[in-house]
């Protein structure tokens, strides 16, 4: 009986050891990354932001582009999760006058006056993924007058809500975030892969050119590229040249990371023997190769993620990057940039929290990632 | 032992744990007890990770952080007025410190990773006499040269101003030893020092090692894996197995009538010219357990081929006595009584 | 040793050389050329000059040449130290710029100055105290330090400052001094404003290098030279202090090189919220204007500066690093 046990036991623990041994790269950097508890938590945030820009327009509540001068400036604005009938959120209504010494606007709320929320209700029209068009939203106000709303973080000056603004522009500044890493690693991965691959004379040749870069300091260079580009660009034109230009300083790391990884693979016995077989440089590079470093560059990217997202979020702040009316955290940050309204609204600096969540996040998660890929670099 | 002299050392009963972060304590020294006699050599020898290394760091205080005795005591100059009991002492304290470098002297295995590459041979060296009984910077120059012409190293007025990475391993263990001998210590502990040599170079610092060691009477501890290094060497012989010395004899001893099963083991593992040609070369079967999964009883008995089920699975044989050649064996233990009874 | 010299003068040399193309691109890159600008210019004040003047002065500028050979007429010029007419300011661009950029390269060199004593002693602390409270106290705010932008700290700053102490913390001299000559009370006062855009400033570097630092003791502290200093019998102290931290101070200086152009680049926004009279808002302005002249100049002064500042700590680095100074690798 305890012998059978024993044995049971003893092929069940073989059977898990097969597993590990089968297992691939990728799949052994995923069990040692589940290890890292923060890591995972960043993974979660990360992924709670991807979701909410591609459902912006839902989470939104009000039309990010919608002004209206009776709402200026209106402060963070609570939400009543119960009335005397028990569970119905509602918000009370405010009612908007100027100080006559100040001339500013002064909200007080009217208790008096209920507003009640809704799931899934009903408010302002958009495309789904840019394409389904709907009005429903993940909760909006029921039978609202045009000044009513809910303004969880306040408005901006032309009476934005700055909830829904916030919301809409996490969709362009993670995006942007994206294609910069997407292009960079593109770039990296071919000039670092030739680099690596063919040492000799092109690994000098592009080293010096990776040194050369690096020691340029990026933000003049492009400040002055974003400012050359034409006024009359549309939004979509401007959103693909930042892109670029944030991608052509960005790859140099990547390059870096992969090189370094070439080098150590070409010695390896499998790249060799793959060689020696026959096959192609580029097979070699594509089947054998790409696949064993896939979790280093993996990594490399999430750690040079916040480094382009701040790059975009710098441009904009600036007033190079995206252009008003598309929105992004530098725009809105834009807004903050006085002293003296900051005083007035200092909840504008609002938009800086997701700023430094989502980069929080991206570098605990590469850390993470870094550490499962390479437990002992 | 035919030496009467007092011990210069005396390990006794010496414990040592480490903590890991986030894990428990693993004990990596158990019980060990040594002597180390002024003129003679005492060789210990073990796998690697058998804890040769941190007795050897014990005996300095200079253990990892993670890293505290917990039993046991490292007497030095016993039974002198003078005894010190070395793990009853501040670790950083000026008496501990004095007796680092000034009293016991430590060579290393790697003598490229135990020289800094940031400073020249002559500054490290310097600071070693320095740091003891300072005798102003000129003439602590002229003695590290004479120090170098002492371990043999050709022009020690030039070579005195070069970076160890300039020089070749073997002239780099030879600053090592230069390093452990420049406070004049009368004991020195040498942990593996040829294992990152070539051979000819090894026989070099083992025949300078010697010379050095018979010169000056000093008391040598000899740290190594390598059998042969110890029957050309050592006057005395500790086997280590996990932590535990198993067995303690003088070296001829050892080699002629192995007492512990490890020992013997050990022993045929040793490749032998005189061997039938074609013959395997024993090993010893099993792996050494990781040191947090210490086998109950006597932790030889999963490898053992004499193990006594019920008996050595279950409690550990004591360890062996101080000063006396033994082993700690039941196996041993049954003999000597059944010798006992007979005579 | 003289190699190494060598090839980083060379590379120092080609960077500057490729920084003044990519100016050079730079000031080309907007529609039109500089002399339609200027008559663009003159137009919004009412005066206009005549199409032959306006083909004169092509000519004079070379505009009328191929392009390589504008680059070659403009380097020439640049090297002579004509960097042309600011169009904004109808004033010399060297003139219009002016202190600013020694007041740029002093709040980088203040920030990199800071970076170095707050990351050197933190990154020792925490790697000596592995897994201490003041370990994970500064690990939690080096995390902190790369995620904040800097521009985002120092807008916070100014709010806290103007919020609960009821002033203004930017710029970088008294309403005194702003529009003094220099003198020693003015440099006492730039003394005094300095450290707040410096620290800014120094944060997102610091918190990189305390990392650097930290992973290279940690790396270094396990190695067997430390047990070798140790049993010579040297105070703990000394021995940390002489053997692995000099030995985890050449990753760390190396590494400092690639900061100070990643300095010089935050010294331009962090001066925009600070108002600090840096050549950033100068830049940002020309660039808005389209004043090509002068942005382009200011792009390619502080990326010559820039080099020029990293090969002085490559230099520093082969004087720390012996294995450098010897055989030059």
């Amino acid at each position: 009986m305890s012998a059978t046990t024993a044995s049971s036991a003893s092929s069940g623990a073989s059977l898990a050891d097969d597993k590990l041994a089968q297992a691939g790269q990728l799949r052994l950097t995923w069990l040692r990354f589940k290890r890292h508890k923060l890591a995972l938590i960043s993974l979660f945030i990360v992924a709670l932001f991807y979701l909410l820009a591609i459902f912006a327009d839902f989470v939104a509540i009000s039309d990010p582009h919608h002004t209206d001068a009776r709402r200026s400036y209106m402060p963070p604005q609570g939400i009543h999760l119960f009335d005397e009938n028990g569970f119905a959120p509602h918000v009370y209504g405010l009612k908007g006058s100027r100080d006559m010494k100040t001339f500013k606007m002064v909200y007080v709320p009217d208790p008096s006056k209920k507003i009640y929320i809704a799931f899934f209700a009903p408010g302002y029209d958009y495309n789904l993924f840019g394409l389904i068009p709907t009005n429903r939203h993940l909760f909006a106000l029921i039978n609202p007058t045009p000044v009513d709303g809910i303004f969880l973080l306040g408005t901006d000056q032309l009476g934005r809500d700055l909830f829904s603004r916030l919301a809409v522009a996490t969709r362009i500044s993670l995006s942007i975030g994206l294609a910069s890493v997407g292009l960079s690693l593109i770039l990296g991965i071919l000039l670092g892969g030739i680099s690596g691959l063919y040492g000799g004379i092109i690994d000098t040749v592009i080293q010096r050119l990776i040194e050369l870069i690096r020691s340029i300091p990026t933000i003049p260079l492009w400040m002055g590229i974003a400012a050359a580009l034409p006024n009359t660009w549309s939004v979509l034109q401007v959103y693909f040249a930042i892109t670029l230009i944030i991608s052509l300083i960005g790859w140099t790391e990547l390059a870096r990371v992969v090189r370094g990884r070439f080098l150590a693979l070409r010695e390896e016995d499998f790249v060799i023997a793959a060689e020696l077989v026959g096959a192609g440089q580029f097979r070699i590079m594509l089947r054998h190769m790409l696949p064993s470093f896939t979790s280093h560059v993996i990594a490399a990217v999430s750690l040079a993620l916040p480094a382009m997202i701040i790059s975009e979020t710098s441009l904009s702040f600036l007033g190079l990057g995206l252009r008003p009316p598309a929105i992004s955290w530098g725009i809105l940050l834009q807004d903050a940039q006085n002293v003296q309204v900051l005083a007035g609204a200092p909840w504008l600096l609002l938009a800086a929290v997701p700023v430094v969540l989502v980069i929080l996040a991206f570098n605990f998660l590469g850390d993470g990632l870094r550490d499962a890929a390479d437990p002992y670099g | 032992m035919a030496d009467n002299s007092l011990p210069l050392v005396s390990v006794r009963n010496l414990a040592v744990e480490f903590t890991q972060h986030g894990g428990g304590p693993v004990r990596a020294l158990d019980s060990v007890s040594l002597d180390l006699r002024p003129g003679r050599v005492l060789g210990v020898v073990g796998e690697s990770g058998c804890g040769k290394s941190v007795t050897a760091r014990a005996m300095l205080r200079i253990l990892d952080r993670n890293g505290s005795i917990k039993n046991g005591q490292i007497l030095l100059d016993p039974g002198t007025p003078q005894q010190t009991d070395i793990t009853a002492l501040p670790g950083e304290g000026n008496r501990m410190r004095e007796i680092r470098g000034g009293r016991i002297g430590l060579i290393f295995q790697e003598p490229m990773a135990a020289l800094s590459m940031q400073y020249t041979v002559g500054n490290q060296l310097m600071e070693a006499i320095r740091v003891h009984n300072d005798p102003g910077k000129a003439v602590a120059r002229q003695r590290v040269i004479k120090l170098l012409n002492d371990v043999g190293i050709p022009r020690p007025e030039t070579r005195i101003d070069t970076y160890p990475f300039q020089l070749s391993g073997g002239l780099r263990q030879r600053v090592g030893i230069a390093l452990a001998l420049a406070a004049d210590p009368d004991v020195l502990i040498a942990d593996e020092p040829t294992t990152a040599l070539d051979v000819t170079t090894q026989a070099q610092i083992l025949a300078l090692l010697r010379r050095l060691q018979v010169d000056k009477k000093i008391a040598l501890m000899l740290i190594t894996h390598d059998m042969g290094v110890i029957a050309q060497m050592a006057d005395d012989v500790a086997v280590m197995y996990l932590g535990r010395v198993v067995e303690f004899a003088p070296v001829n001893e050892v080699f002629a009538a192995p007492r512990h099963p490890y020992t013997q083991a050990l022993l045929r593992s040793v490749p032998n010219l005189r061997a039938p040609p074609h013959s395997r070369l024993a090993t010893i079967g099993g792996a050494v357990p990781q040191p947090n999964a210490r086998p109950k009883g006597c932790p030889f008995h999963p490898r053992c081929p004499d193990m006594m089920p019920g008996r050595c699975d279950t409690t550990a044989p004591a360890p062996v006595p101080p000063g006396q050649a033994g082993a700690s064996c039941f196996k041993v233990e049954d003999a000597a009584l059944v010798e006992g009874v007979a005579a | 040793m003289l190699m190494y010299i060598g090839r980083r003068l060379v590379l120092a040399v080609f960077t500057c050389l490729a920084i003044s193309v990519l100016t050079f691109i730079i000031i080309r890159l907007p529609p039109g050329d500089f002399v339609d600008a200027y008559i663009a210019n003159l137009a919004s004040t009412g005066s206009s000059i005549t199409a032959e003047q306006a083909e004169s002065m092509r000519h004079e500028y070379g505009l009328d040449r191929p392009v390589v050979i504008q680059y070659a007429l403009w380097l020439g010029r640049i090297v002579e130290g004509d960097f042309g007419v600011s169009m904004m300011w109808r004033r010399p661009v060297t003139e219009v710029i002016g202190d600013r950029l020694w007041l740029t390269m002093v709040v980088s060199f203040a920030a990199l100055f800071l970076t170095w004593t707050l990351a050197l002693p933190i990154g020792i602390y925490s790697a000596v105290r592995q897994y201490s409270f003041g370990d994970y106290f500064f690990t939690m705010l080096g995390f902190l330090g790369l995620a904040v932008p800097n521009f985002l700290l120092a807008l916070i700053l100014m709010y806290l400052g103007f919020r609960y102490l009821g002033l203004s913390v930017g710029g970088l001299f008294s309403a005194d001094y702003a529009q003094a000559p220099w003198s020693l009370a003015k440099v006492w006062d730039l003394t005094k404003h300095l450290p707040l855009p410096a620290c800014v400033l120094a944060l997102a570097g610091t918190a990189h290098q305390i990392r650097i630092m930290r992973a290279n003791l940690l790396d270094e502290l396990r190695k067997p030279y430390v047990i070798t200093a140790r049993a010579k019998g040297i105070p703990e102290r000394r021995v940390i202090l002489k053997y692995p931290v000099r030995a985890a101070l050449n990753p760390f200086a190396s590494s400092i090189a690639y900061i100070f152009p990643y300095l010089v680049s935050g010294s331009i926004i962090v001066s925009l919220v600070l108002g600090l009279p840096t050549v950033g808002p100068l830049l940002l302005q020309a660039l808005v204007a389209q004043d090509m002249f002068l942005a382009g100049t200011i792009v390619l002064l502080l990326g010559v500066m820039t080099v020029v500042g990293t090969l002085i700590s490559d230099l520093l680095l082969m004087w720390i690093e012996p294995r450098l100074r010897i055989t030059g690798r």
